[in-house]
């Protein structure tokens, strides 16, 4: 039972905090600030999530082959390689280091 | 499953995909009951988690353009893949279709994947192996490059990265992002004050 209820109220907050973004209204974001803060959040929040899923374990800092297939994807991505090639790149480069050095 | 082995049933393992439908906040959730945490301390710790899809909402909003009817029903598909994609279009027709398409293959896909790790189908070997588990941060980097336009962006992404990182050991879970992503307010405000000590000089923000 305690279960459901801790799913049933993930559920309702999770849900709320989605809703709650897209029902601001849009004379709030004609603001300049607001527009400008609104286009920067997502940078924030991306760039600190590439980094986590990149060089954290659980709740300690790694570096390991993963690091080397995000340095191929960057690398890709400089020489404007196609999306999933992008992608390919890091998987690859991460599956040989790991092969080379365990 | 992750879930299968905390002793969650197979019923519960799909209703929290099916409904929670953000990633992090159901591993977090899954692993608080794992590790003995009530319910309600294992759903603060996800709703933390959830919390940054208000942001890509804010964002998304002004994006998309969405009817009001249609929002209660987008809203349950505002998580980080689907914000990425709708982001890096150059058109509303283009983040609209982004949005629609990464939305519902992820939903079905995220799904299928919970209910049959749940069922106990065989797992492909040890994905980390073949280097799946270094798609993820790729996949944000891929998204994230177009949107490093200005010195701006570029100072808010690498403040977020400190601050992700440096703050990962010693804050809970879902936390250290949240925090990270005051680098955008913080990084608007450092320019605004120079701005305005310099009221002559060129602004770069307004190329």
């Amino acid at each position: 039972m305690n279960i459901w209820i801790a799913i049933g109220v993930t559920v309702l907050g999770c849900y709320a905090v989605k809703l709650a973004g897209l029902l601001v209204p849009a004379g709030v974001l004609e603001r300049p600030l607001v527009r400008r803060l609104a286009a920067l959040l997502p940078v924030a929040l991306l760039a600190a999530l590439t980094a986590q899923q990149a060089f954290a374990d659980g709740r300690s800092l790694v570096l390991d082959a993963r690091a080397a297939g995000l340095a191929a994807a960057a690398v890709a991505l400089m020489l404007r390689a196609p999306f999933l090639l992008v992608i390919a790149a890091a998987v690859a480069v991460t599956a040989g280091v790991r092969a080379l050095g365990g | 499953m992750t879930s299968a082995g905390s002793g969650l049933t197979l019923l519960q393992t799909c209703a929290l995909s099916l409904l929670v439908f953000t990633g992090a906040s159901q591993f977090a959730l899954v692993g608080a009951l794992a590790a003995g945490g009530g319910p309600f301390t294992a759903a603060a710790g996800a709703f933390f988690l959830g919390v940054r899809n208000a942001f890509y909402g804010l964002r998304l909003s002004q994006l998309l353009a969405l009817p009001r009817a249609v929002r209660p029903f987008a809203a349950q598909w505002v998580i980080d893949e689907t914000a990425a994609v709708s982001l890096a279009q150059p058109t509303r027709r283009g983040a609209r279709l982004g949005f629609v398409v990464t939305g519902l293959s992820l939903y079905v896909l995220w799904n299928l994947t919970t209910l049959f790790g749940a069922l106990g189908a065989e797992a492909i070997g040890d994905t980390d192996a073949w280097g799946l588990d270094a798609a993820g941060p790729a996949v944000f980097l891929a998204l994230l490059a177009p949107m490093l336009r200005t010195g701006t962006e570029r100072a808010v992404a690498g403040l977020a990265v400190l601050l992700g990182l440096g703050l990962l050991p010693v804050l809970p879970a879902g936390v250290p992002v949240l925090v990270a992503a005051l680098a955008a307010p913080a990084v608007l405000w450092a320019r605004g004050r120079r701005s305005a000590t310099h009221q002559d000089g060129p602004r770069e923000e307004e190329r």
